[in-house]
């Protein structure tokens, strides 16, 4: 299962956190510092995996990769496959790089809703949903599209029927 | 009312303000900037215009994920949007209920289980989805029971877009009210058949999260995970259907031989890495028994070894980590590489490597790895060079150092390691070096060197993390002085001046040691020179020439017959102490009355001391001193009687002290306690509140306190109280009640306890007057066990080289206790697949309380075995039978209908909401699990 996603900027400043299991506020920012503080010990070009069983208990790894100034951070269990998290973190930075055509630190920090709503169209409950981009896109576009007309046409009309 | 209402919409800040407004803050000001909003969104979300508070909600949650705030009071707020009509305000609203609440404490999460299932039955498939992954993150086993009907319609649906993400969120439902699973499962199972490719990776992933926590359940479901595992070109699915039988092919060796040709084909044809590693680890976790298999992998763990990719590098490290505990062979052939990657920029890989090596160490080639490991842990940054010292000193202190065959290696080894200038391992290294001190008999003679050689070092003294191994050096020193060369020396060492860098603690073991060094020099030298006193007519030669030297001899000529008899003194010491092999310094008059002076010099100052473990040691040496002083200079001045007496009176306190110092330490056994038996009679479970009663008028002179420890003998001795009386009797009763507490704890406890609480700690037993002759025998005769027991311990000691105390029967009980855990889930599981053994479904019609289902999964280990055979051959024609089931489910519809009385109890509250589909599925159901029982064994295609 995949205990959380973390993107970060290079000072460790949270951009998302999203934790699948609950985990009181102040524990969150609690990880995200440890968190923070392992990966900047870390050198350019090492492995991407980093055993943290002391904050999440054991047998759980978080796999991290840095893209321009952000680091995303997946966390997980030993059901899942690493190289295959490391795949999914590809795919989502690359769906967010096509939502937000050529994605940059400053678009997840003012998309936050969005931001959100692409990864639970990647991930539920811990669980991998989808793991092709270009199905997530579609998806984030209907749901965009579906908030806009939401928003102008009176809501109580249900403007939208299904697939 | 409008008004502000008007404004707040007007004016609301939105979400973009906020961000923009944070970071534009100066340094400092951003906690007041984010109070005033939260101020401004306290008051805009109580608004009654929908967006006004979607808004606020939105900015809220915001600031609660990224910046901590506290959003809990506005629960409710979420609940109220949420049931908004607009799609964007029902995400907002969602959003913020899966991010903030807490599923155990919010209790406004039952008022949305209504909206939650207006959504999840929606006709707009982001509504459902949407409610979906909110269910998930906030699920509760109420929300879970109330809305399980719901999923379960939505489990067969007919957009592959919903029914994968209610496959997904049936995960947590499934832990939070496991009874779901008995609604929900066979549509589950069902899925496994799909033909979408998302929807069979998400049930194939369910499964797998399942298979993790309890296999044994799913074992009835191989035929389907292998058909999918053939059949499947997808890397997503095979990786996770591989997960599942690397769970499930230990517990049934038949599937095994089935599934590990079709994974080495997978590991041989695939390009994905990712589905390469998996069936690796598969292979060499689970399947480690097939030679053929595990050689290919290994072969594959070698591609990943020698690639650039520091992750697969890694990754492959990892693997070998998990082959070498079965086939050592793997990590030899790659024996380079692995320790090329000990010197690997990467942490992550030099730590696996580090693993690996150690994971190679055996008794003949512990001494070689350890040298190479040192010598690489002083090359490597410091953090790298503790890691390795602290693989080092828990590979070799294993089980009893096992792999340690040369202690004497081993003892000057820890030295070593205690000198290098990154060791953090102090704490590690104290302990090992009294614990072999104790343990080892055959090693205290070098460990005595190797303990000198580091209290001897003034340099040590400076650096703040060898002070634990300091005070484990100080305290073999003083413990195992008999073994010293040269006691003089090691009191210098131990008076030291830089000794004032040590911490307290540690100071007080060196004040300590250097008394029991004081005491072991004096008795020598008193029985050197004062066997007449103790044993007049015992070596009459002697006698006459101690007296000789005693009496009339000047001191010169004194020392001069001293370095002539040196040697035969050792021996006469030796007698006692053993291996006294060859000691150089010398006993004389001076020499003793300089390191008396020296003492003195030394700890004086110390006598005032803020610290009370020093002040308190430093006045025991310092009151002996005190004692001794006029009786060494006895002999001297004054006239023949005194002299005598005096000499006899000093011999025997220094006696009496040595004894009490070399009275050995051993080890304790942890259950040493429970092994006294308990007394006939001695009720300890009762009452004690006439406790006060019976011990509140008496009052127990100090002297007839019992004990067998030794140095509390000493402790009265130096600080003058009257001298412990070990047979004094227990005369009265509360007396006898108070030595059997002694006793019993006196004996397994460190001596160093106090004696005034052991009082109050333990009851005394019930109606002591009718005990009290009772309790005198109990006592004598519990007092020879206790004895014989500490001899038998002393006897332990030689036998092995090192003393081990079985301690497992601890450790076995806990083991168990983890063990038996009941797993709902599984239960349920179980109760699903195997429904149709009659057995089982006689039990089944009481199942839905707890306790059945319990005894279900206790059943499991007894009859082992056959279980699991039942379960595959059942799973199996389960599984075919699936596919038959519409032909025969008519003819088999009465039986089906005979079974649904039986569910009936257990499933009726879903029954309210969606009956009619559900008795339709329900039906198709059960004629899939009825068939196979009639039907002829069909063909098990996996066996």
């Amino acid at each position: 299962m995949i205990r959380g996603v973390i993107i970060m900027n290079d000072q460790g400043k949270p951009r998302l956190i999203r934790f699948y299991e609950f985990q009181p506020v102040e524990k969150q920012q609690e990880l995200v510092r440890s968190i923070y503080k392992i990966l900047c010990s870390r050198a350019e070009n090492v492995s991407n995996f980093v055993k943290v069983d002391s904050l999440f208990g054991p047998d759980v790894r978080l796999v991290y990769k840095t893209f321009a100034t952000l680091y995303f951070v997946f966390i997980f269990d030993n059901s899942e496959n690493e190289l295959a998290m490391l795949d999914l973190m590809q795919v989502f930075v690359e769906t967010l790089d096509k939502c937000f055509s050529n994605v940059c630190e400053l678009d997840i920090v003012f998309n936050f809703n969005k931001v959100h709503t692409i990864l639970d169209e990647v991930i539920l409950g811990g669980q991998v949903l989808e793991t092709s981009s270009s199905e997530v896109v579609m998806a984030v576009e209907d749901i965009s599209k579906l908030e806009k007309n939401s928003n102008s046409i009176i809501p109580s009309i249900p403007g939208w029927q299904g697939r | 009312m409008a008004g502000p209402s008007l404004m707040d919409s007007l004016f609301q800040r939105s979400l973009d303000d906020i961000i923009k407004g944070v970071r534009l803050c100066p340094p400092g000001t951003e906690p007041t900037f984010i109070a005033k909003s939260l101020d401004e969104i306290r008051r805009e979300v109580k608004s009654t215009d929908r967006q006004t508070k979607a808004i606020a909600l939105q900015k809220l949650t915001y600031l609660h994920c990224l910046h901590g705030v506290d959003m809990s009071w506005a629960a409710f707020h979420c609940v109220e949007l949420s049931s908004s009509s607009a799609h964007s305000h029902k995400r907002i609203a969602y959003l913020a209920a899966s991010l903030s609440f807490n599923p155990s404490t919010t209790d406004v999460i039952l008022l949305l289980t209504h909206q939650l299932r207006k959504d999840l039955s929606s006709s707009s498939v982001h509504d459902v989805s949407l409610a979906l992954s909110t269910l998930s993150s906030i699920c509760n086993p109420d929300l879970s029971r109330d809305l399980t009907p719901e999923l379960f319609t939505l489990l067969s649906s007919g957009k592959p877009f919903v029914r994968k993400k209610a496959i997904a969120a049936i995960l947590r439902v499934f832990e939070q009210y496991p009874d779901a699973v008995r609604v929900c499962f066979k549509r589950v199972v069902e899925n496994l058949e799909s033909t979408d490719v998302g929807i069979l990776s998400v049930v194939v992933g369910l499964f797998c999260e399942l298979a993790v926590k309890e296999p044994r359940s799913y074992l009835p479901l191989a035929p389907e995970f292998y058909k999918i595992l053939v059949d499947c070109r997808n890397n997503w699915i095979l990786i996770k259907v591989l997960k599942i039988f690397a769970k499930l092919a230990p517990l049934e060796p038949r599937l095994g031989k089935r599934v590990v040709e079709p994974i080495c084909e997978h590991m041989g044809r695939t390009g994905a890495k990712s589905l390469a590693f998996e069936c690796m680890m598969t292979i060499v976790s689970s399947l480690s028994e097939y030679e053929s298999a595990v050689k290919l992998a290994v072969g594959k763990v070698r591609e990943f070894l020698l690639d650039d990719d520091p992750n697969l590098k890694y990754l492959g490290l990892q693997a070998l980590t998990i082959v070498a505990q079965k086939h050592m062979w793997a990590v030899l052939e790659n024996k380079e590489l692995v320790v090329k990657a000990l010197s690997d920029v990467d942490v992550n890989i030099k730590l696996e490597a580090l693993r690996l090596v150690m994971s190679m160490v055996s008794e003949d080639n512990v001494m070689e790895i350890c040298r190479i490991l040192i010598s690489h842990a002083q090359k490597s940054d410091p953090e790298f060079c503790n890691e390795i010292l602290g693989y080092i000193l828990f590979t070799c202190s294993r089980n009893f150092y096992e792999v340690i065959c040369d202690f004497d290696w081993y003892v000057a080894f820890l030295g070593e390691v205690a000198r290098i200038p990154h060791c953090q391992k102090g704490k590690e290294i104290e302990t090992q070096l009294i614990d072999i001190g104790m343990r080892v008999k055959d090693a205290r003679l070098e460990l005595v060197d190797v303990a000198r050689s580091l209290v001897i070092d003034p340099a040590l003294l400076g650096n703040a993390f060898v002070h634990g191994v300091l005070a484990a050096a100080a305290w073999i020193s003083g413990e195992y002085v008999a073994l010293s060369r040269n006691p003089f020396e090691l009191m210098e060492a131990l008076l030291q001046p830089r000794t004032g860098l040590l911490t307290p603690s540690v100071r007080s073991v060196y004040i300590q040691s250097a008394f029991k060094v004081l005491i072991f020099c004096i008795w020598s030298y008193g029985k050197l020179n004062g066997d007449d006193a103790s044993e007049p007519s015992a070596l009459t030669e002697s006698v006459s020439k101690c007296d000789l030297e005693g009496t009339s001899e000047t001191v010169v000529c004194e020392s001069l017959s001293d370095t002539e008899v040196d040697n035969e003194n050792m021996i006469i010491a030796g007698g006692q102490t053993s291996s006294a092999s060859s000691r150089k310094y010398r006993l004389t008059k001076e020499s003793i009355m300089g390191l008396v002076n020296l003492v003195e010099a030394n700890l004086g100052p110390l006598a005032g001391s803020d610290e009370v473990e020093i002040q308190e040691r430093v006045s025991n040496v310092l009151g002996f001193i005190e004692l001794m002083k006029p009786k060494l200079h006895g002999p001297l001045g004054d006239g023949e009687g005194d002299e005598m007496k005096g000499k006899l009176e000093a011999s025997e306190m220094v006696k009496l002290m040595f004894d009490v110092f070399s009275e050995e330490l051993g080890p304790v056994s942890l259950s040493a306690q429970e092994k006294v038996p308990l007394p006939d009679g001695l009720v300890l479970k009762e009452n004690l509140s006439d406790l006060e009663a019976i011990c509140g008028d008496v009052k127990f002179p100090s002297s007839t306190s019992f004990s067998l420890i030794q140095p509390r003998i000493l402790e009265k001795d130096t600080s003058s109280f009257p001298e412990c009386n070990e047979e004094s009797g227990p005369s009265t009763e509360s007396t006898s009640l108070l030595a059997e507490h002694r006793k019993r704890h006196g004996l397994y406890y460190l001596p160093s306890e106090n004696k005034g609480t052991t009082f109050n700690d333990f009851p005394p037993a019930h109606e002591p007057q009718d005990k009290t002759i009772d309790e005198a025998e109990d006592l004598v005769k519990l007092t020879e066990e206790s004895l014989t027991s500490k001899k038998k311990q002393n006897h332990i000691k030689p036998r092995p080289v090192v003393v081990k105390l079985d301690d497992g029967e601890g450790l076995n009980m806990a083991v168990e206790k983890s063990k038996v855990k009941t797993d709902l889930i599984s239960g349920a599981v179980r109760e699903v697949l195997l429904g149709n053994e009659p057995m089982t479904s006689s039990s089944r019609s009481k199942s839905s309380n707890k306790s059945s289902k319990r005894r279900e999964v206790d059943r499991i280990p007894e009859s082992g075995n056959d279980i699991v055979n039942t379960a595959i051959s059942e799973g199996s024609i389960a599984g075919s039978g699936r596919r038959k089931h519409q032909t025969h489910s008519k003819e088999r519809k009465h039986l089906s209908s005979g079974k649904e009385k039986e569910q009936h109890d257990h499933n009726d509250k879903q029954k309210r909401d969606s009956r009619h589909h559900k008795h339709k599925s329900r039906q198709r159901a059960e004629g899939g699990i009825n068939v196979p029982v009639q039907s002829p064994v069909i063909p098990d295609f996996l066996l």
